[in-house]
């Protein structure tokens, strides 16, 4: 019983809102929860808080009660690592580069790694959609738009 | 009544009409077409990215705009589903059922020209609909005290998270976990800071531009990376002549065009019932007045025309609820009101009298929007079908370069560029468990009013929460409370009885996307 449940996907949905809810709960209670005549700030996120803990003791049950799914599982079946992990490190690296370099070299990095996330990429392919994008991406922002983002800059 | 509504009408094509706005209408829909037509860019993903190059339009201008962005992308999701079999984008998912065989019959091109007519027929009624429909609204809804908003608000919330896709638990779950993303940030009434960790970027809460490229930007690429194998073209060589139907499908369709229009208008005054279901019921009536309902899914031109008009009437009658009592239906409306909220103009009854260049304006430029739409669709069908073959891996790297930049643009402030990455990569995780997250948009925007006009009501009534459901003092509050247990208890006696109608649509559901899945 126990191990098909951990098999669920809808055990760890609910759970996961019911640990959300009871978070938010316990937190709001730090604020000033007030009366009902005179709310205070706490008032509204500890009743949201009741609320979401409720409906994710309620989806948790409905994991109780239905059959097995035929897909429970949480990951994909085919493990995109490379992808995930690329487009997660595009916008970090536009961050890093916008930072320190200016706005030219955050915008090809950030399409250049986003880019190697693809299986059938090749660094030179990405590294050419990279400049592809950067140069009127970067005439359009700076010129047309007139975005405070300097094209290249040195540390701060 | 008629007078004035067409008085003012007039007065909508009149702002409509001017050089600006109608460049910006222009550009909203052309975006919107081309945008809507890659394969996997939904209107969501293409009204979040450009909502932040809106900052700097006038309030009229940036509403056309994202306006025509919405409608484009839905004709371009069309184009994209018939020629390809890729629903893009959910309405579009029965399109494909009937649109997709007619293309390998080498009448794709009709199918299309006949998704121009159905739409636009569609979108007609549902814009007349909107011309007469809300001002009625907008009288009864000026009366409304802070019981009757709150009350509303909350059939709306109900409604909006419980009818979309998925299970209706879940989606009032994430409107909840809307509602808390809306209160991150100061506290209106003691300026208190709530959940921002001691962060001061956050005292101004969320950004809703952040929290819609998390969303429907970050997220669903993380959902689609190498999941979009390379579209196959060999059906998509569709010129202009092609798009003529033949007199006997237009003759089959125009019927089927009014059933789908009048389906997909009912849908609309139901909150909630978005354009996808309204394309589904308008699908399923057509086969069973059919004469021959075992040739559907084989390539019936009424397949397609019904489901077109009902989704492009149903998106324009979404719009009477949002403009008229800001109250908005999906998180595409959300989006809008929340374009608008950033402008710095206050959603409800009131927008109307007090901005009628929005509401007129908007109104009328439906109609030229969607003028432009057939001009732009009908000659220039080759290039927006060539465009279907740029693959995704192009596509996603590029979109990404948007989103940065446009959060970074919204503030000026790399921080949050951090915060899509936080919410897209938990938006993804909520993915995998089988949320959808479009209801935490709705609940985002709607929360900070929520709160404050449910504080008002109760410091009104003094403190009795019984305020409303008060059928004696507050009958209306008190008939919005009922409905919106009305709409529960039928969501659970359709969940365990589970009836015909919603099993039928349950497997068509999975067919399309098994269709999807199996020749992408």
């Amino acid at each position: 019983m126990f191990q098909t449940l951990l098999h669920k996907r809808d055990f760890y949905a609910g759970g996961l809102m019911a640990l959300l809810g009871a978070g938010v709960a316990l937190d709001s209670s730090t604020y000033d929860v007030g009366s009902l005549t005179h709310m205070g700030p706490g008032m509204f996120p500890l009743m949201l808080g009741v609320v979401l803990t409720f409906i994710g003791i309620l989806i948790f049950g409905t994991s109780l009660v239905t059959p097995l799914g035929e897909d429970e599982h949480i990951l994909p079946r085919q493990k995109e690592w490379r992808g995930w992990f690329c487009i997660l490190a595009g916008p970090v690296l536009f961050i890093i580069f916008g930072h320190f370099f200016g706005m030219a070299p955050a915008t090809f990095m950030c399409v250049f790694v986003s880019a190697l996330g693809d299986r059938t990429a090749t660094l030179k392919g990405s590294a050419l959609l990279g400049l592809i994008i950067t140069v009127p991406g970067c005439l359009l922002f700076s010129y047309v738009l007139k975005l405070p983002f300097p094209l290249f800059r040195w540390g701060i | 009544m008629v007078s004035t509504a067409l008085t003012d009408l007039w007065f909508g094509f009149g702002v409509a009409l001017e050089p600006h706005n109608l460049m910006w209408c222009f550009v909203g829909v052309l975006v919107g077409n081309m945008v809507g037509v890659l394969p996997g860019m939904g209107p969501l993903a293409t009204i979040s990215i450009l909502l932040p190059l809106t900052f700097g339009i006038p309030p009229v201008g940036a509403i056309l705009m994202l306006s025509g962005v919405f409608y484009g992308a839905q004709y371009g999701g069309a184009i994209c589903s018939i020629l390809l079999n890729l629903p893009c984008h959910p309405p579009h998912a029965v399109t494909c059922l009937d649109g997709f065989p007619l293309t390998k019959q080498g009448r794709g091109g009709a199918a299309l020209g006949i998704t121009v007519i159905s739409s636009f027929v569609g979108a007609s009624w549902g814009i007349t609909e909107m011309i007469f429909l809300a001002p009625v609204l907008v009288t009864v809804a000026l009366k409304f005290g802070p019981a009757e908003i709150c009350s509303l608000m909350l059939l709306g919330l109900l409604a909006g998270s419980t009818l979309a896709r998925g299970s209706p638990l879940k989606g009032v779950a994430m409107t909840v976990c809307g509602l808390l993303i809306g209160i991150v940030g100061s506290d209106i009434e003691t300026g208190t800071p709530r959940f921002t960790f001691g962060i001061p970027n956050l005292f101004d809460g969320v950004e809703i531009v952040a929290l819609a490229l998390g969303l429907f930007g970050i997220a669903e690429f993380m959902k689609s990376v190498n999941q979009l194998s390379e579209v196959d073209t060999k059906y998509t060589k569709v010129t202009f002549k092609d798009l003529r139907p033949t007199k006997d499908e237009l003759r089959r369709s125009w019927p089927a065009m009014f059933r789908g229009t009048l389906v997909g208008s009912l849908c609309a005054l139901i909150p909630g019932t978005g354009p996808t279901i309204a394309s589904f019921i308008a699908y399923a009536t057509e086969k069973k007045i059919s004469k021959t309902p075992e040739k559907f899914g084989t390539g019936m031109i009424e397949g397609v025309a019904s489901p077109e008009a009902s989704t492009h009437s149903s998106v324009q009658g979404d719009f009477i609820p949002t403009m008229s009592l800001g109250i908005p239906g999906d998180a595409v409306m959300a989006l809008i009101l929340g374009a608008l909220m950033i402008q710095g103009i206050v959603p409800g009854p009131q927008l109307i009298s007090e901005h009628p260049d929005i509401f007129w304006g908007l109104v009328a430029s439906f109609w030229i929007g969607n003028i432009m739409l057939v001009v732009l669709n009908v000659p220039m069908i080759g290039l927006w079908v060539k465009l279907l073959a740029i693959p995704y891996k192009y596509l996603y790297p590029s979109a990404l370069f948007f989103v940065c930049i446009g959060v970074y643009s919204t503030n000026n402030d790399m921080f949050q560029v951090g915060e899509t990455i936080i919410i897209g990569l938990v938006g993804y995780l909520l993915l995998l468990l089988d949320f959808h997250p479009a209801p935490i948009l709705l609940g985002f925007v709607l929360g900070p009013r929520f709160e404050e006009n449910f504080r008002r009501a109760m410091l009104i009534s003094r403190g009795d929460s019984l305020v409303f459901i008060d059928i004696k003092n507050h009958p209306i509050s008190a008939f919005f409370v009922f409905l919106a247990v009305l709409l529960i208890v039928v969501q659970i006696y359709v969940r365990l009885r589970k009836p015909k109608a919603l099993v039928d649509e349950l497997k068509m559901n999975a067919e399309t996307n098994a269709i999807a899945q199996a020749e992408p």
